[in-house]
């Protein structure tokens, strides 16, 4: 019963600010924040434990909720994934991309034929990948770690001697 | 000694932040002439925006310009992308976001090659990124090209889309076939457009002359022609499933161009394979349904030939294709003439068979056989201190992710030359303060970010009067009126 309003209330607060890949709103953040901590302080199940491995290679960990994508995960907790989300979430790009643990992608919801559209234009497709805008955070994927895909910017890069 | 103390720690702890606020004051009054790097970016594109965004964010000491010819920023995205395709366009809030930020600056209206030099530029900052796209097509080459009827998509998705040059074009849709040549996603979009319901059309900021065409258009079918097969097609799936979902409007394929490839099916990368399937599951499932109005379909294997005139000499009345086979298979096979013809009757040609930069300043190296900035990894050829990004770095292709990674990349490099001395840093540079006296004596007045933001308001206002996201202005004159009012 506790972890039902909360999944509500705090999704449809933290879908009201601007999505807006610089600025976080803080004071909706700060609000969410406060009501995660009035109903869900004795109960864990509003939390989600969750790991980021950025472009080049770098480990954040962060306490998600339930009921957001893993794009606002991004944006509200500003992760600082360079273009990341770039139509902001609204299935008419691909730089949400991210990949998943062996176990943890079989468990997810079913991809929709539009976000495997979109995936299909990625950089670095995997069998394991996702776009962050469709996955929403649920109580099994605490402790899941997700990674962007690296960066492949220098497999093409030529000794400079040749310019 | 310990008042003293107190005093010293008070004074240390207040220095750095007296500092601080003068600093960020000095900085809002004349961040175009203080130290530091000062790049300045020629086009303000997807590629210019997102080749800035990278560089303010990565240093916070570098001043940003960025030039556009046009008063309105957003380049294709304003210009190119689909009116029905509101989603993609989100783009421009982060482009927005650039703009806004502290150490940009945004100028509109300034022609770069005639209101002001590149050698001009390249003297006045650290570095220059070109970025400014591919404003021309690629032409077919056939006889008949220059017969009314005829259309480059180009002009065509600039007219649709309220491209100041294009606004005189009126196409006139009075045949029932359009042919269509290439198989990109542009000729996609104009296929969607010309067969989509008007209702639909109304709710975007296509412009109303436009859609006042559109409303009296007798088009009914459109035919998307490509040089090569199906396993070869250009464009990608969501474009596809847009032009299947397309109501009172049924595919029409030739399921003989389908049969052969289902072998080499299993072997293709999931994207292609997707979308090949897709096509495959379209010609079981409409054959033989002639309920819809409107029809479009693909047709593979041909090359134009010639457009042909009808009795008037002045009109398309049709197009005579050659019959191609391929040699090779897969992503590089080539299509090879058999020497077979076949003609189709049709009212309308539109060609878009890709976009074409072309050169900025007699000093920029430029290679017309691939209409690029000749450039590795973003650094040109022979010159230092220029840079390119976008189109006119790798050719006119790819989704606005690949411009994105692109101009990331780009700006990386430039970052790194930076780093690594490369790039003269100790040397100041005036930046956009010399330009400006520049393009003042020139009597060439530029457009500012509030400025355009002006004209956005006004845009959307008369917009919102009509039930739209926005009614653009198709006159730089109305533009110009409007941000200076």
């Amino acid at each position: 019963g506790v972890s039902k309003p909360c999944v509500h209330s705090l999704s449809t607060l933290l879908d009201t600010p601007t999505l807006s890949v610089h600025l976080v709103d803080v004071k909706s953040e700060t609000t969410a924040h406060l009501l995660l901590h009035s109903l869900c302080w004795s109960s864990s199940s509003c939390k989600v434990l969750l790991h980021f491995v950025n472009q080049s290679g770098m480990k954040t960990s962060v306490s998600a909720m339930e009921g957001e994508s893993l794009l606002e995960v991004v944006i509200n907790k500003n992760l600082q994934i360079d273009g990341f989300g770039a139509c902001e979430g609204t299935l008419a790009c691909s730089t949400c991309h991210l990949i998943f643990e062996d176990g943890v992608y079989e468990k997810m919801e079913p991809m929709a034929d539009e976000e495997m559209d979109m995936l299909d234009l990625a950089y670095g497709l995997t069998k394991l990948s996702r776009l962050g805008c469709q996955v929403t955070v649920e109580r099994w994927m605490d402790g899941m770690t997700v990674r962007v895909p690296q960066e492949v910017k220098d497999r093409r890069e030529k000794p400079e001697a040749e310019i | 000694l310990q008042v003293v103390m107190q005093l010293f720690l008070t004074v240390c702890w207040l220095l750095p932040y007296s500092l601080a606020t003068c600093g960020l004051f000095s900085r809002r009054l004349s961040s175009a002439s203080g130290p530091g790097p000062k790049v300045c970016i020629v086009g303000g594109g997807p590629a210019g925006f997102y080749t800035a965004q990278h560089l303010l964010k990565a240093r916070d000491d570098m001043v940003v310009d960025v030039y556009e010819r046009l008063p309105v920023p957003f380049g294709l995205v304003r210009f190119g992308v689909a009116p029905d395709h509101p989603e993609v366009k989100n783009v421009i809030n982060t482009f927005t976001q650039t703009a806004q930020h502290e150490r940009c600056y945004f100028y509109g209206n300034v022609n770069v090659g005639t209101d002001v030099s590149v050698e001009e530029l390249r003297k006045a900052y650290h570095a220059v990124v070109l970025s400014y796209g591919a404003e021309a097509n690629r032409s077919m080459r056939v006889s008949g090209e220059g017969l009314a009827g005829v259309f480059s998509a180009r002009d065509f998705v600039g007219w649709y889309n309220g491209l100041p040059s294009n606004k005189e074009l009126q196409p006139h849709l009075n045949c029932e076939t359009v042919v269509i040549l290439g198989q990109g996603n542009v000729a996609l979009d104009v296929a969607r457009i010309l067969l989509s319901p008007l209702d639909l059309l109304k709710k975007t900021d296509i412009t109303q002359h436009a859609l006042d065409t559109l409303a009296a258009s007798r088009v009914r079918r459109v035919l998307i022609v490509g040089r090569r097969g199906p396993l070869q097609i250009a464009c990608t799936i969501k474009e596809v499933r847009e032009m299947i979902n397309l109501p009172d409007t049924a595919a029409d394929m030739l399921p003989a161009d389908f049969e052969s490839i289902s072998e080499a099916l299993k072997d293709l990368p999931r994207p292609r394979k997707r979308l090949t399937e897709l096509m495959m599951k379209t010609v079981k499932t409409e054959s033989g349904q002639h309920k819809a109005n409107k029809s479009w379909g693909f047709r593979f294997l041909r090359s134009p030939l010639e457009v042909l005139p009808g009795p008037d000499g002045k009109r398309v009345a049709g197009i005579r294709l050659a019959v191609n086979k391929l040699e090779g298979s897969g992503e590089d096979a080539k299509a090879v003439p058999t020497g077979q013809t076949e003609d189709l009757e049709c009212g309308m040609v539109i060609s878009s068979i890709g976009y074409k930069s072309l050169p900025i300043d007699p000093c920029v190296p430029f290679d017309p056989r691939s209409a690029i900035v000749p450039n590795n990894m973003g650094r040109v050829k022979d010159t230092a201190g220029l840079y390119c990004s976008g189109w006119v770095k790798r050719g006119p292709t790819g989704v606005i992710a690949t411009t994105m990674n692109d101009s990331f990349d780009t700006a990386r490099m430039l970052l790194k030359d930076m780093d690594s001395g490369m790039l003269n840093l100790s040397v100041n540079k005036p930046g956009g303060q010399e330009i400006t006296a520049l393009l003042k004596e020139r009597g060439v007045r530029a457009v500012s970010f509030p400025e355009w933001e002006k004209i956005n308001l006004e845009e959307v206002r008369r917009g919102t009067a009509v039930g739209k996201p926005r009614e653009k202005f198709l006159d730089v004159k109305d533009m110009l009126a409007v941000a200076w009012s």
